[in-house]
């Protein structure tokens, strides 16, 4: 099963308002959703017959600066017994940086989500433990921010070289 | 009581801080606390062309830096769509100096997996084969661990005269010393009952859990990226994929993660032979030969977001890069360390143990904090 045929299955399921896009040029290929409401739709990944998506790898957030004032979780999903790639973004307004958890749909997205938060100020709605996890506790902004300003001192100690 | 094991405690193998809530001996909660050594990676990836972002791709798992370095510039290739025009002689030799060096971290996995409960002469012996293989790689780029050898469509330098020659040597040489060490330590009575049924990690809590790499293996799923993916030259050549098979407790504990380290050792030996035949008869030293004639000049790849991974020795390290094809910079470029995903699995396997045992389950999931904390 490929990207197109996963798409109109998500779309057939879902509906168009649901399951917005698919870019074949990007490596896996990609399937835009929105940002609302989407459990539902990553439960069915996991758990559909046909597809199986069992392994998250990796979930990256993005900035994408306050010009084009959005930013993006990407979810890269794998299907072990299938072989089967695929990349979910989201993109969502910029000043309400919120998306719902998928931690308890894969546990591993728990420190996935937890790291974003902490570089991007991502927040994710119903996570069970959203803490700073690479960044000291009382650092100040979230450094992968196109704007972020690093503070000047950390407890007395110059920040930037 | 709470208190606390690391930052700078041996046994956990680096800046790791894991806070411990226990009643009397049994460990009722762990909270691992990371970020001692972060150094933002992946901020310093936006701001530097691919091609120098691979020294401190090497700096993420010092322990395997070949195997890092293989998947980063495999990635960057297959963005710039070169990766079939790669010479084999190339290739056969990526896959050589990966696997050397998939011996040497798991030797550093396995040597400090037996300090931690109690067997000081294996960590010695290994360290001593160790020592050897970082040798002939500090022969081939002058590095002993950080190497910056393998390039984005090359390498950094063809292999030195006579390489091929000594590394079969080693691989002899090697060969009944792992038979040793199996013996010393891997089915050695203490061993086995410090490790036997400790730390049982499931295999569909490990899949939920993204685990991967030996631990994975371990939990008796024959998963390997070098065969599901069959990247660079793997496809060509032939290995097994050991698993657990809980042979002395129960199929995932942590017996069965080193004894899959064990095994991958002689796998690995395995490939090494197949590669130093093929580059000493089909693809033969050549004095015209340039590893770094594809190296390109300008790295343009065309817009887009790229997922690519590769298996390193602790388990599936990817690459997530989005670049907008005018620069030769990512617009972000996050790493998906195999030790941060597994290091996360901690707290669930090691709730209702002993304190001696929570050791022997950090030190089995085989952490190299420099990639936790990237």
């Amino acid at each position: 099963m490929n990207a197109d045929l996963i798409f109109d299955l998500l779309k057939a399921s879902f509906g168009q308002k649901k399951v917005l896009q698919i870019d074949l040029n990007d490596q896996p290929q990609s399937i835009e959703i929105t940002a609302q409401e989407n459990r539902a739709l990553f439960t069915f990944l996991r758990d559909d017959d046909r597809l199986y998506f069992d392994m998250l790898s990796s979930i990256t957030g993005i900035d994408n600066g306050p010009e084009v004032n959005t930013m993006e979780v990407i979810y890269n999903l794998y299907s072990i017994p299938f072989d089967l790639h695929l990349m979910v973004k989201i993109k969502f307004d910029r000043e309400t940086p919120l998306v719902p958890t998928v931690s308890d749909i894969w546990k591993t997205a728990n420190w996935h989500e937890r790291e974003i938060f902490d570089l991007l100020g991502i927040r994710f709605e119903g996570h069970p433990d959203l803490r700073r996890i690479l960044l000291p506790s009382d650092w100040e902004g979230h450094p992968l921010r196109k704007d972020d300003i690093l503070q000047e001192r950390y407890h007395g100690i110059k920040v930037d070289y | 009581m709470v208190f606390n094991i690391g930052p700078q405690h041996p046994s956990t193998h680096g800046v790791l801080r894991l806070e411990v809530v226990t009643d009397g001996e049994i460990v009722k909660e762990v909270i691992p606390h990371i970020g001692y050594l972060h150094r933002c990676f992946e901020k310093h990836a936006e701001s530097m062309p691919f091609n120098q972002t691979i020294p401190y791709v090497d700096r993420m798992d010092y322990m395997s830096a070949m195997n890092s370095e293989h998947a980063y510039a495999m990635g960057v290739e297959r963005m710039l769509g070169i990766t079939d025009q790669i010479p084999k002689r190339v290739e056969y030799i990526r896959v050589l100096v990966a696997e050397l060096n998939r011996i040497a971290s798991h030797f550093v996995a396995i040597g400090t997996y037996g300090l931690d409960i109690g067997a000081f002469t294996p960590f010695l012996w290994l360290m001593r084969d160790r020592e050897h293989i970082l040798r002939l790689l500090e022969w081939t780029c002058g590095a002993r661990m950080l190497y910056n050898y393998i390039w984005i469509g090359g390498l950094y330098y063809d292999l030195p005269l006579q390489f091929e020659e000594r590394c079969a040597e080693f691989s002899a040489y090697l060969k009944p010393k792992l038979e040793h060490l199996e013996t010393l330590l891997i089915t050695n009575k203490i061993f086995i009952e410090r490790t036997a049924k400790v730390g049982v990690l499931p295999l569909d809590l490990a899949v939920n859990y993204g685990v991967t790499g030996p631990m994975l293996r371990g939990s008796g799923l024959k998963y390997d990226l070098r065969r599901v993916d069959g990247y660079s030259v793997y496809p060509e050549l032939d290995f097994d994929i050991p698993i657990g098979t809980g042979a002395m407790g129960t199929v995932g504990d942590c017996w069965d993660r080193t004894y899959v380290r064990m095994q991958e050792c002689h796998e690995s030996l395995k490939i090494i032979d197949q590669c130093l035949t093929k580059l000493t008869h089909e693809l033969k030293r050549d004095k015209d030969f340039n590893p770094r004639a594809l190296v390109p000049k300008k790295i343009r790849p065309k817009a887009g977001d790229y997922y690519v991974r590769a298996e390193n020795p602790k388990g599936e390290l990817g690459f997530f890069f989005r670049t907008d094809g005018r620069s030769d910079i990512p617009v972000r470029c996050k790493a998906r360390g195999c030790s941060f995903v597994n290091l996360s699995v901690l707290p669930e396997i090691s709730k209702g143990v002993m304190i001696s045992d929570l050791i022997a389950i950090v030190g089995s999931l085989d952490l190299v904090l420099g990639e936790v904390d990237r």
